[in-house]
C-alpha cells in the first residue's frame, strides 16, 4: 500500500504552499507533519514561526499557530510553554532568526533548558529579504552583502548552533544537526525532538541544513551539489546531545 | 579626496542606489547595517561601491549592534551610519537614544514600511511618530522627509552636515515606494554646488598625552542627580531652539488666495501638488503646504501661509492614521480652521484620492 502523501496534520485549504521551487523548507515541513502525525500530538501543538521564508509556514499546519517579529519566536515560545506546560511547543526559524537577531534568546533558553522544540532551517543566507549574509554563509560565499564572498578576516567563520547549544545545554537536553537530503534521519530526528518535549526532559534543538535555490542562483543540479559537497561537509550532520542513547553520529 | 561623482551627471536610479550614491559623495566611511526591506538595496550598493572607494562595511547581528556600532564608530571620530525600516527603526530607538543623549552626530536613513509589527515590506508614513519622537527623551532629532530622487541624493548629503554640524540625531525619511522606485535625478560633487562636507572628528581617542596635553574624555549618558539631567536636556532643548529657525525647511505651491491648503509631507505632497494643478484648472482654489522638516516643524511658516493664503479649511493627507496630524495640530495650537484628513494608512495616496476628497468637503 502507498502511504498517503499528505499528512493529516498539513493544513490543506493552504496548498500548495508559498515556498520557491526547490526549497528545502517544503521537505522539513513534510517531515514534521509526518512526525506530528506519528506522535499524535495535532490538537495539542502550538506551531509558531519566525519572520524570513519560515513565516510562509503561518497557516502551514492544521495545528493552532502563531507569528512572531524577527528573532523572537523563541521567547514566544518559551512564554506560552511556561504558561501552559501541558502544550507541546514548536518554534521553526531561519538561521538569520535564530543565531543572529535572535541569538540572544536562543542562548537564554538553552542555559534555562527550557522545555520547547526549536527547528532551525539553515540556508546559508537571509532568504526572505533577498540574499544576504547569514550567521552561517561559507567561507568565499556570495551573497547580497558579500558580493566579493564571504571573508573571515571581517566577518568570522560561520555560526556552529548545535555545536555551541550542546556546550551550553545541561543534561535533559536534545540537540542535534540533520539535513534534507537524508529524509529518513531527519524524521528520526524530529521525532527525537519532539519527543524530548513530550517526556519533559529539557530543551530541544534541530537545526536542519536546507535549500535556497532562488538565492544561490542554482539550478537542480547544483542545489544539491551545494548541499551535499559544501553545506554537509562544513556543517556535521548528526545528534549531538539526546538522551536517548548514545546518538547518531 | 577621490572624486566619487566626478562631472555632474544625469542618472535613472532606483532611490536606495541614489542614496548609496549620496552618503559617498557626503564622504561617509562606514555603514553598519542589518538587512531589511524597503532599505536593502542601500546596503547592496554601498558593499559594492565601498572597496572601490576604500571604504567599509559591517553586517552586524541585528539594528540594535548596527545602532550601537554607529555610536562607537562616531564617536572614534569616523563618519559612520546606518540605514533601516519598520521594525528595525523600533530596534534602533535605543542607539538613537544613546545618540540624541550624548549628542552624537548620527546620520540614519529610515525607509518606511507598512506598520505596526512586520506590517508590510512595501510602504507607509506609519514611522512619523517614532522616528521624531521615538525614544525616551524629548524628541531632540532633525528629520528631513524627502519627497523626489533628486532630493534622496541632497539631502543624504545634507543630513551628514547637519548631524556633524549641529550635533542632533538626524533622519532622512523617505519610504518604500521611493526607495524602490526609479527616477531621473543630477548626481554632482558637492563641492559643485559650493557645498562644503564637513570633517568628521574624534570624541574619544584624541591626540597627545593625557595629563600633560589633554584631559581624559569621560563621555555619559547617565546622571546621578535628578538636577543634573534637568540641567543637560534643557541644555540640549535651549541649543534645539536656538538652531530651530536654520534647520527649518518646507515648501508651498499656490497657497496665495488659496481657500483650502493640503498638509502633506514626503511622497505624499506630490499627490497634493498633482491634486493642485487639477483643482486649479477646475476653478477650485486649493494650495499646497509640505513640511520638509517634520522635526523642527516649520510653525512659524505655515502659520504666515495661512495668514497671506485665504485659507477656510485645512486638509491633512498621510499614508498614516493622523501621525502628521497630532504634530500640525499641535504646531498651530489656537487656529480655528476646520481641519478634514484624509488618512490611509500604509496605503499610497494619488491626486484623484485628494482631488475627491476635497470637492466631498468645499
Ligand atoms: C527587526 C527586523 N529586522 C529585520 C527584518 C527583515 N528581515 C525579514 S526576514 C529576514 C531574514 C530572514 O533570514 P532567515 O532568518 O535566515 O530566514 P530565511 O528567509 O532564510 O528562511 C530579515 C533580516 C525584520 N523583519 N525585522
Ligand atoms: S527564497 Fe529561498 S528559502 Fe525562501 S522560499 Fe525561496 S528558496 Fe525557500
Ligand atoms: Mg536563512
Amino acid at each position: 500500500m502507498v502511504a498517503p502523501a499528505t499528512p493529516k496534520s498539513w493544513y490543506l485549504p493552504s496548498k500548495p504552499h508559498k515556498f520557491c521551487p526547490g526549497c528545502g523548507h517544503g521537505i522539513v515541513l513534510k517531515a514534521l507533519g509526518e512526525t506530528i502525525d506519528e506522535l499524535d500530538i495535532q490538537d495539542k501543538t502550538i506551531f509558531g514561526c519566525d519572520i524570513g521564508c519560515s513565516l510562509l509556514s503561518w497557516d502551514f499546519l492544521a495545528c493552532d499557530s502563531t507569528q512572531t517579529h524577527h528573532g523572537r519566536t523563541t521567547p514566544v515560545m518559551v512564554g506560552i510553554k511556561r504558561a501552559r506546560p501541558q502544550l507541546i511547543t514548536i518554534g521553526y526559524m531561519g538561521d538569520g532568526g535564530g543565531y543572529s537577531i535572535g541569538s540572544q534568546h536562543l542562548l537564554n533558553a538553552a542555559v534555562r533548558n527550557e522545555k520547547v522544540t526549536l527547528i532551525l532551517v539553515n540556508n546559508t543566507n537571509y532568504g526572505m529579504t533577498g540574499g544576504q549574509m547569514a550567521p552561517t554563509t561559507l567561507p568565499g560565499q556570495k551573497t547580497e552583502t558579500t558580493p566579493y564572498g564571504r571573508d573571515p578576516e571581517k566577518t568570522g567563520y560561520p555560526t556552529k548552533g548545535p555545536e555551541f547549544l550542546s556546550e551550553l545545554t545541561p543534561d535533559g537536553a536534545y540537540v542535534a544537526r540533520a539535513t534534507v537530503s537524508k529524509y529518513k534521519q531527519l524524521r528520526r530526528f524530529l521525532r527525537n525532538a519532539l519527543r524530548n518535549q513530550i517526556e519533559g526532559n529539557g530543551f530541544s534543538f534541530l537545526e536542519v541544513l536546507s535549500t535556497c535555490p532562488t538565492n544561490w542562483r542554482t539550478n537542480a543540479q547544483q542545489t544539491w551539489h551545494f548541499l551535499e559537497d559544501e553545506m554537509e561537509q562544513f556543517f556535521t550532520v548528526g545528534e549531538f546531545k539526546t538522551p536517548f542513547g548514545k546518538g547518531d553520529k | 579626496m577621490q572624486k566619487v561623482i566626478g562631472e555632474t551627471k544625469k542618472a535613472f536610479l532606483t532611490g536606495n542606489e541614489a542614496i548609496a550614491w549620496g552618503c559617498l559623495a557626503a564622504e561617509a566611511d562606514m555603514m553598519f547595517g542589518y538587512p531589511i526591506t524597503p532599505q536593502n538595496e542601500i546596503m547592496h550598493y554601498w558593499t559594492r561601491l565601498a572597496p572601490k572607494y576604500g571604504k567599509e562595511f559591517l553586517q552586524t547581528e541585528d539594528e540594535i549592534s548596527a545602532g550601537f556600532t554607529v555610536c562607537g564608530a562616531i564617536q572614534s571620530g569616523i563618519k559612520a551610519f546606518t540605514a533601516t525600516a519598520g521594525p528595525g527603526n523600533v530596534l534602533m530607538q535605543e542607539p538613537f537614544g544613546m545618540a540624541e543623549g550624548m549628542r552624537l552626530p548620527f546620520f540614519a536613513i529610515i525607509q518606511q514600511r507598512g506598520g505596526p509589527s512586520s506590517g508590510t515590506v512595501i510602504y507607509s508614513q506609519q514611522e512619523v511618530s517614532l522616528t521624531c519622537y521615538g525614544g525616551n527623551g524629548e524628541g531632540h532629532r532633525i528629520v528631513y522627509s524627502t519627497a523626489t530622487h533628486q532630493e534622496l541624493y541632497d539631502y543624504t548629503i545634507k543630513g551628514f552636515n547637519t548631524a556633524w554640524k549641529y550635533r542632533f540625531p538626524t533622519y532622512l525619511l523617505g519610504d518604500g515606494y521611493q526607495a524602490k522606485m526609479r527616477e531621473p535625478l543630477e548626481m554632482y560633487e558637492p563641492s559643485e554646488r559650493g557645498i562644503d562636507i564637513i570633517k568628521p572628528y574624534p570624541l574619544l581617542g584624541l591626540e597627545g598625552h593625557i595629563g600633560t596635553d589633554r584631559e581624559p574624555q569621560h563621555l555619559r549618558n547617565i546622571y546621578s542627580m535628578e538636577e543634573e539631567l534637568y540641567d543637560v536636556v534643557l541644555k540640549n532643548d535651549a541649543d534645539y531652539n536656538s538652531v530651530r529657525q536654520e534647520i527649518t525647511e518646507y515648501s508651498e505651491f499656490n497657497c496665495e488666495n488659496a481657500e483650502v491648503i493640503i498638509i502633506s509631507h514626503g511622497v505624499v505632497s506630490r499627490a497634493a501638488e498633482d491634486a493642485v494643478k487639477v483643482l486649479r484648472a477646475q476653478g477650485i482654489k486649493a494650495g499646497s503646504f509640505r513640511p520638509i522638516t517634520l522635526r523642527p516643524f516649520p510653525r512659524e511658516q505655515l502659520l504666515a501661509v495661512l495668514e497671506k493664503s485665504n485659507a477656510k479649511k485645512l486638509l491633512i493627507t498621510e499614508s498614516a492614521l493622523g501621525q502628521l496630524e497630532r504634530i500640525v495640530k499641535y504646531e498651530i495650537y489656537g487656529q480655528t480652521l476646520p481641519i478634514e484628513t484624509l488618512f490611509m494608512p500604509g496605503v499610497g495616496i494619488i491626486d484623484y484620492d485628494i482631488i475627491q476628497k476635497i470637492k466631498s468637503i468645499i
